[in-house]
């Protein structure tokens, strides 16, 4: 690689700095013994005691955890079967309305997401709450994980299938001693998305979610919009290093598959 | 099973799923944007787009998004471009959209704080002898921390064209004399150019339905088409105008994506 100029190096370091400024900041104030993200009084561990003695908190937060896992699973399930679906289609026109379809829910604004499954809901009769939302996440992570597990289908050698089914495998033996094991990196992979764009939904969740029911995200904005409260800070400082934790095991399961595929999307 | 019946299998719950959760609700949204607050057949709505307020919050969104995405690119294309010069670049471009990984709400409430009366940026403005200035629910913090919230997908994609161009051409450039900046202005950005149009795209077409941000840091002062289906659906409950908003942001995405065409194909040409 050819030397980085000085200034090139200055301006990824500033760019780096603003990045993470609002994280550093957000965390620093979070022991923050006066009320507020400024002035800086002493070291204190309130707002933790805070946040972990909050039982509704906890609940919510307990419903984020699940309504991911669930739907993560869920998505990742429907969307190899749709990318299995999607590659076997023979004919190229069927295959590229397929995707399209497929990626209607990926360019979408989430407000529009948000609006259509909450007119979808009220149509079906479906109760705003528990069961809307793990259904809005399961719908809107499908087409990720579509997108991720499809490109390593394609990569796949077609001898590799031709030898199993020549030495006389059924085709739910391929699929599940040839094919299946071939993907895992990308299921992975589709997996831990789907898993961190629930964790991180604000603005679908906002739409279907009911009076009852809430996650974290609807939480943090019916609390900031009331102004700051230092055990926001607190809160954010746990999830970061939870996501953290997430980051690099999905890091570690992308480098396995060979490149960091898929990232972005969602906002 | 045989094969073939195996095939048409994946076929059942996928095209399930896209019927149910894909077609269903685009129509049902089509069907609600012609209908008025008594759930009457009507045209009205479509009507009212025509009015100067919608118009100029379109506008406005518009105008909005546009800003945000030329910032954001103006500030991601060198971001990617030395990121890709440096030694461990992976890690580098992994630790830039590590913080797309921060819950987006909290992002925007920390510039709740870093803005205020008393935060940080006041603190630096008056260390430059500025004085504090009113930051907070102005149209300034609502691009800065939209910019903030959209720089990664911006950075993703020019970094991938940028990995993507063939280091020989750059060579060959400069061997037939052609300065750096000549080099870049003539061989690297058209050639990465695919990749710009994606981050262009990945910016601009959230950008314009953006409601969080407005609410918390712009203080309701910026209304975009977003915060207009919002409020319609959520506060005061006139489903079908808000369908009509959506439906009219649908078409004018549609049109964007098309007028633009599809980056991610020629970032890899």
């Amino acid at each position: 690689m050819k030397r980085m100029q000085a200034w090139g190096r200055v301006y990824l370091l500033v760019v780096f700095a603003v990045m993470y400024m609002p994280i550093v900041y957000l965390m620093y104030y979070s022991f923050n013994s006066g009320g507020a993200m400024h002035d800086f009084q002493s070291f204190t561990l309130k707002w933790y005691r805070d946040v972990l003695s909050d039982d509704r908190l906890l609940i919510i937060v307990l419903n984020t955890i699940v309504v991911a896992l669930l739907s993560a699973a869920v998505a990742t399930i429907l969307g190899v079967i749709g990318a299995l679906a999607v590659y076997y289609v023979k004919r190229q026109r069927t295959k590229n309305a397929l995707l399209a379809l497929n990626n209607v829910l990926i360019v979408s604004p989430d407000v529009i997401i948000g609006a259509s499954f909450l007119l979808l809901f009220t149509i079906a009769g479906i109760k705003l709450g528990f069961t809307s939302v793990l259904l809005s996440h399961i719908a809107f992570s499908v087409p990720i994980v579509v997108l991720m597990v499809l490109p390593k289908l394609e990569e796949m050698s077609p001898t590799l299938i031709d030898a199993a089914r020549d030495l006389g495998a059924s085709h739910w033996q391929v699929l599940s001693g040839v094919v299946l094991p071939f993907l895992a990196p990308s299921i992975w992979a589709g997996f831990f998305m789907a898993l961190t764009y629930s964790l991180d939904d604000f603005a679908v969740t906002f739409f279907v979610t009911g009076n009852g029911f809430s996650t974290l995200s609807v939480e943090i904005y019916s609390r900031a919009r009331q102004g700051i409260s230092l055990s926001i800070n607190a809160l954010s400082t746990l999830l970061f290093l939870f996501t953290m934790l997430l980051v690099i095991g999905y890091y570690v399961l992308s480098q396995k598959g060979g490149r960091l595929y898929g990232i972005g999307g969602r906002k | 099973m045989t094969e073939r019946a195996w095939r048409n299998w994946y076929l059942i719950p996928y095209g399930i799923w896209l019927v149910l959760f894909v077609v269903a609700p685009i129509v049902f949204l089509v069907y609600e944007s012609f209908l008025d607050l008594d759930g009457h057949w009507t045209l009205s709505n479509y009507k009212s787009v025509w009015t100067p307020i919608y118009l100029k919050m379109m506008a406005y969104s518009f105008w909005y998004a546009f800003l945000i995405t030329l910032v954001s690119l103006l500030i991601g294309y060198p971001t990617a471009y030395w990121l890709t010069k440096t030694r461990h670049k992976q890690l580098w471009l992994l630790l830039l959209i590590l913080p797309m990984w921060v819950n987006l709400l909290l992002k925007v409430y920390a510039f709740l704080g870093l803005f205020g009366t008393y935060g940080l940026a006041n603190a630096l403005l008056k260390a430059l002898g500025v004085g504090p200035r009113q930051l907070l629910f102005t149209d300034f913090s609502f691009v800065f921390v939209s910019v903030y919230i959209f720089i990664p997908f911006m950075v993703l994609p020019i970094f991938n064209a940028l990995e993507e161009l063939p280091p020989s051409l750059v060579d060959a450039a400069r061997d037939l004399g052609a300065s750096a900046w000549t080099t870049f202005r003539r061989v690297v950005f058209p050639l990465t150019l695919g990749g710009v149009k994606a981050g262009c795209q990945a910016v601009f077409i959230p950008a314009l339905s953006l409601f969080m941000i407005t609410r918390l840091v712009a203080g309701n002062r910026v209304i975009t088409l977003g915060t207009a289906i919002e409020q319609h659906f959520l506060v005061t409950q006139n489903w079908g105008m808000g369908a009509t908003i959506a439906v009219v942001l649908m078409i004018a995405m549609a049109v964007i994506v098309i007028l633009t065409g599809s980056g991610r194909k020629e970032g890899s040409r």
